[in-house]
């Protein structure tokens, strides 16, 4: 439909939209009125799939469902979403952000040479335009922006908009048109999964402790990884743990790592350097745990203890297993 | 073999900023700049596989003000051959997109084998660039790179992408552009001789014109710019550990509500 709130699905690879679909399409129905589609582009999709993002509140999918589309590729999926986004005149393209969706995103917008205002924390419409609230400069202050002209294109960050609900029955009509297809120009040799902790996604987890300095080795993380398990959350990392080489950099947190916005975030042994904070200060609860009582963590946490984390981290880990068995 | 590393100059990650006069743009006054630490892996990538080839033209290009011929000199002491610095008043607004099509426009006249940048600048942190000079060459890009081997013939280049769960390698054929994530290198500082050098080397300037381009309607353009809303003042749970673990777990679940 012209004018509608398009979502661009990120999947697990196997067939199911990812849970942050719900915070990108509930953030849609709310800017649009319930004008919410999704659009998504995938090897192959489940009906589960299909239903699970009707529950959510798209009214449509656009099913783009081609071999050709994984492994995923831009230059392949950018053209493919253009083409539709030019025949059916959305008025937004939202997506998460995630490695895939930054990139993707950011070509789409110059093939329909619009803006794309990435990472986004609010979204709200004013009037009859839409103005986006991000981070910049490492979090210190808030952009307000507005596009030039319609499709807006945003990536929402994760944990920040509220989940739609889903409703039971709620159906979403489903089409597939056809797209032309370029040739891939990247030919895949091979996927390196992670050795899984069986923990979260750090991105993507509610809760994520993060392990700093004052960890005092690679030995020592196993001890968050414990706690991790009880409450489900990931465990992430400082810089100057990862550049000790005691966790890959992958679990980085920061300005040159990752930026999570968890609902409860836990530094242990981290001092709070301006690069830290830049990419967890809008996490809503913060918690620090550090021996040292000046240490600039404590300014920006809401709950600290002065402590040595070797006594406060099995204290806890008891604590919340008792918690949580009742 | 050339190769183009783009790069951008911005505060130092350590700066205070705050909001200007303008209230669209930071005040200047006493900022330090620097290179945007992703484009230094950048610089330092092309570095190592001008090292490893033997031969290549390494050139630094950047979009910005006069003050960013200094991000230039950086690279140039670390090593880079040239640089070319796009700087015109047409571009004092350019976006995310008005700068790609500026950089493609240069990406075009030089034709590299090989464009090389950061995957974001730290001080707007969009992250855009990387892929929409690509798209508006119609060229590959390799996102987020953790890993690059140019093969002998220089015709591809092997690359290890980040992604949730895991590293992809992916054959990408050049011409093409690569993003590059921390982890790639550790860039290098660069060495006194590298500092003396640097003054000799050339800093071409280009102008919009000179690229067949004008002032272009920026497509994003920031309203204003707001500082964060105060953090309610936190509290330091006190007692011995076992108290102030009990009472920081009740505050998390009855008073947070955060498990
Ligand atoms: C360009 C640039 C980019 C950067 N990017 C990042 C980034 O992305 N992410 C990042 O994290 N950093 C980044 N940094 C580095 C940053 O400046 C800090 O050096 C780093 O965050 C410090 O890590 P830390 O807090 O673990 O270590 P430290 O600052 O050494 O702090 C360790 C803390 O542990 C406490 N401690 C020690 N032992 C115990 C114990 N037994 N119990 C409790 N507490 C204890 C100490 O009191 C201290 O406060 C960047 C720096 C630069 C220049």
């Amino acid at each position: 439909m012209a004018n509608a709130f398009w979502c661009v699905v990120e999947d697990d690879r196997k067939g199911a939209p990812k849970k942050v679909m719900a915070e990108v399409i509930g953030e849609a129905a709310r800017l649009s009125g319930g004008e919410v589609e999704a659009v998504w582009l995938t090897d192959k999709a489940t009906d589960e799939g299909v239903k699970q993002l009707g529950e959510w509140g798209a009214r449509k999918v656009w099913l783009l469902e081609n071999a050709a589309f994984a492994p995923y590729r831009a230059e392949v999926w950018a053209p493919a979403i253009a083409e539709l986004a030019k025949a059916q005149s959305p008025r937004a393209i939202l997506a998460p952000v995630t490695s895939r969706q930054r990139e993707l995103m950011a070509r789409l917008a110059a093939r329909l040479d619009v803006g794309l205002a990435a990472d986004c924390m609010g979204l709200a419409m004013e009037g009859d335009r839409l103005i986006a609230t991000r981070p910049v400069y490492a979090g210190k202050l808030l952009a307000k922006m507005a596009w030039a002209k319609t499709p807006w294109l945003a990536t929402l960050r994760p944990n920040v908009f509220k989940p739609a609900d889903a409703v039971p029955g709620r159906a979403a009509a489903v089409e597939r048109p056809t797209a032309s297809l370029p040739a891939a120009a990247l030919k895949l040799v091979e996927r390196r999964e992670e050795v899984s902790t069986g923990l979260p996604e750090l991105t993507e987890a509610e809760i994520v402790l993060s392990g700093g300095r004052g960890m005092k080795g690679p030995e020592n993380y196993v001890i968050l990884e414990e706690l991790g398990g009880v409450i489900g959350a990931a465990v992430g990392a400082s810089r100057a743990a990862v550049d000790a080489g005691w966790r890959p950099h992958r679990f980085q947190i920061g300005q040159t790592g990752r930026t999570i916005s968890p609902k409860l975030y836990m530094g242990f042994g981290v001092s709070g350097a301006i690069q830290h904070l830049a990419g967890m200060r809008t996490s809503k609860v913060i918690v620090a745990i550090n021996k040292d009582p000046e240490a600039p963590i404590f300014k920006i946490a809401d709950y600290g203890i002065v402590a040595d984390l070797f006594e406060v981290v099995p204290a806890l880990t008891q604590e919340f297993k008792r918690l949580l068995e009742k | 073999m050339k190769i183009l590393v783009l790069v951008k100059q911005v505060p130092d990650t350590a700066t205070q900023v705050k909001i200007g006069a303008n209230p669209k743009a930071i005040d200047t006054a006493g900022i330090t700049w620097i290179v945007s630490p992703y484009d230094e892996f950048a610089v330092e990538e092309a570095l190592r596989i001008k090292e490893k080839r033997g031969q290549a033209d390494v050139v630094a290009v950047t979009l910005g003000p006069d003050r960013a011929k200094e991000a230039l000199r950086s690279c140039l002491a670390m090593g880079c051959d040239r640089a070319i610095h796009l700087n015109d008043p047409a571009w004092a607004e350019a976006d995310t997109l008005a700068t790609a099509k500026a950089l493609a426009a240069v990406v075009k006249q030089e034709s590299p084998e090989l464009v090389l940048t950061g995957r974001q600048a730290i001080d707007d942190d969009m992250g855009a660039v990387p892929a929409q000079v690509a798209e508006l060459l119609g060229w590959p890009c390799a996102y987020w790179i953790m890993e690059e081997a140019v093969d002998g013939d220089g015709k591809t280049a092997r690359t290890g992408r980040q992604v949730e769960g895991g590293l992809e390698i992916f054959d990408v054929p050049l011409p093409a552009v690569l993003s590059a994530q921390k982890g790639l290198n550790e860039p290098r500082y660069p060495t006194l001789k590298g500092i003396m050098g640097a003054k000799k080397k050339e800093i071409k300037d280009v102008k919009a014109g000179d690229l067949g381009l004008g002032a272009e309607t920026p497509q994003l353009s920031v309203v204003a710019l707001e500082a964060l809303p105060p953090r309610p003042p936190g509290r330091i749970i006190q007692g011995d550990v076992p108290t102030a673990v009990k009472e920081l777990v009740r505050s998390l679940r009855e008073d947070a509500k955060a498990i």
